[in-house]
């Protein structure tokens, strides 16, 4: 692999990694199993693309792809559990809602950023090569999301959303407004999402409706792939290792799409994500089984 | 200070499987007063008990707690008031969370939960003094998952839990029957103890005749979603549980078929 692909692999590995910090959120704190990403990914890129091809700047155009993200997570949160929908098909309901909004977002199928200012142009540091500078603006942006995450999960607010996930008829007993909660945290975790899917219009020369497909199977295959990394309940070390488990897993696949010899494509990336997924959550049985059959 | 007036709850109304489960159900217990309630399966502890928490809404009726009436408030509205540990260990504490964030739950319970720290260096000094007393070896795992806790563990640390807000009443929802009868008899003497300690007021919901008599200050028992039975002071004192079972037999002019009461 060259080392053009090697950072092209980290950089798309960074922007995934808020992905994985999304759904670690939504399907790790809160167990809610939220389909919402495949939609308020694009719909992060989609808002983000086209402000800035209309001339808005591109810190105010990523600020309000997030906050599109996180709104896209309110309604989810909302279906469930002000409407009483199963929390699996109240997401999957937005993701295909998101589809159709995303359309009119953009106003076709893709909206091309060519020659407009982003945020990494804004941000390019003099006499450095541009496939250096994204990968280094985008660890920084991680970076402060991980240490944001882990003040915010260590407050009172946050211990309130963790334990409504953990145990929502105990964190009721004490107090604490279980419906709300997941409310913020489904915002939290698209808002993620959503800025995730505004750094990769700005990296990707612009939006297309069809990036979002299979964004949840990336971000979770982050998850578990960083779950076997470096497995530990605690928060700090739990978002640190979906930030590696998102850069390991793209660094993967783009090692297997390198490999003339495998002889695969861009286009059977979907493929090799599932089957990835599928190697990662059947290992753990394989060992159980191994561990059981020892004993 | 608890009162609940003429409260009813049916199941499934209109349906086959119709239960009517509180049928005009009605209790005061005054401030510092422990009550046992007792009564054999599908009398109405549970959903009596529930129906208090803000679990289970009532059809009809009404609940006040320390004068305030609570009967249409959501669970968390109420949980200023209303402390709680549950019959299964695993309910009262959340698994994933260590021992010092589940008791810093608990410090905050009636709380507005603000972005301050969760866990903070002067609370932990007195979550560790107060595990100390149960004589558990837990205030040295503090930053230890609760789920790697025994039930009875857990089931210990979740009274100290609900002692660490004031409350107007704590419900105690069979909480020592999940336990083997060593570690039920410990958490027993422990809920004496709390409960005397802060002078709480108290219902603590049993399956056990001799549990009821021996602790507290008043024993109540349920029948088909009312009460039939109700006695403290010296009264209460001289009774011994064949005593409770033949005044639950005349009450309901019935032989009493459940051999659960006189198991337990």
């Amino acid at each position: 692999m060259s080392l053009f692909s090697l950072l092209g692999a980290v950089e798309i590995g960074l922007i995934f990694s808020l992905v994985a910090l999304g759904v670690y959120i939504s399907f790790r704190l809160l167990r809610f199993p939220d389909l919402t990403v495949d939609g308020s990914f694009p719909l992060g890129g989609a808002v983000c693309a086209i402000l800035i091809s209309t001339g808005t700047n591109p810190w105010l155009a990523t600020l309000a792809a997030t906050a599109a993200g996180a709104v896209a997570g309110l309604v989810t949160g909302w279906l469930n559990v002000k409407l009483k929908i199963m929390d699996l098909l109240a997401s999957i309901l937005m993701m295909i809602a998101l589809y159709s909004i995303n359309l009119r977002v953009m106003g076709g199928p893709n909206v091309p950023l060519i020659n407009d200012p982003t945020l990494f142009t804004l941000l390019q540091p003099p006499g450095l090569d541009d496939y250096w500078a994204r990968p280094l603006i985008l660890l920084v942006v991680v970076i402060a999301a991980k240490l944001l995450l882990d003040w915010f999960f260590a407050t009172e607010r946050g211990l309130a959303i963790r334990s409504t996930g953990s145990n929502a008829r105990m964190a009721r007993a004490q107090g604490i407004n279980t419906g709300a909660m997941v409310l913020l945290g489904m915002a939290i975790s698209n808002a993620l999402v959503g800025l995730a899917g505004a750094l990769f219009a700005q990296t990707q020369g612009g939006s297309d409706i069809s990036m979002g497909i299979g964004t949840i199977v990336i971000g979770l295959a982050a998850v578990i792939v960083g779950e076997s990394i470096l497995p530990s309940r605690r928060i700090v070390y739990a978002t640190l290792a979906v930030i590696v488990g998102a850069i390991v897993y793209r660094f993967f696949i783009a090692a297997a799409l390198n490999s003339d010899f495998i002889g695969l494509k861009a286009q059977d990336l979907n493929l090799v994500t599932a089957l990835l997924v599928t190697v990662a959550l059947v290992i753990p049985q394989l060992k159980r089984k191994l561990a059981s059959r020892k004993a | 200070m608890l009162s609940a007036q003429d409260l009813f709850i049916t199941f499934n109304p209109g349906t086959p499987i119709e239960t009517r489960a509180l049928r005009g159900m009605s209790l005061e217990i005054p401030a510092g007063q422990f009550v046992t309630v007792i009564g054999s399966n599908g009398a109405g502890k549970s959903t009596f008990l529930n129906a208090i928490s803000g679990d289970l809404g009532v059809d009809t009726g009404r609940i006040a707690i320390d004068g305030l009436d609570v009967t249409r408030r959501p669970v968390w509205e109420r949980a200023e008031r209303v402390a709680r540990v549950f019959q299964d260990p695993m309910a009262g504490t959340c698994e994933d969370l260590t021992i010092e964030e589940n008791m810093a739950l608990a410090q905050q319970r009636g709380t507005r939960r603000g972005l301050r720290g969760a866990v903070k260096q002067a609370e932990r000094a007195m979550f560790r003094e107060r595990l100390a007393t149960l004589g558990l070896g837990l205030e040295n795992r503090l930053t230890d998952r609760i789920g790697l806790l025994s039930g009875g563990q857990r089931q210990a640390v979740s009274l100290l839990m609900a002692a660490l807000q004031p409350s107007r009443i704590l419900l105690l929802d069979e909480h020592t029957a999940a336990l083997d009868p060593r570690t039920a008899d410990f958490v027993l003497q422990l809920t004496a103890r709390i409960v005397a300690e802060n002078q709480l007021t108290t219902m603590m919901v049993t399956h056990s005749m001799r549990q009821a008599l021996d602790v507290g200050q008043r024993t109540v028992m349920l029948h088909q979603g009312q009460v039939v039975l109700d006695v403290s002071g010296e009264e209460r004192q001289r009774m011994d549980v064949p005593d409770l079972l033949q005044m639950f037999e005349k009450v309901r002019g019935e032989k009493l078929a459940d051999d659960a009461l006189l198991l337990g």
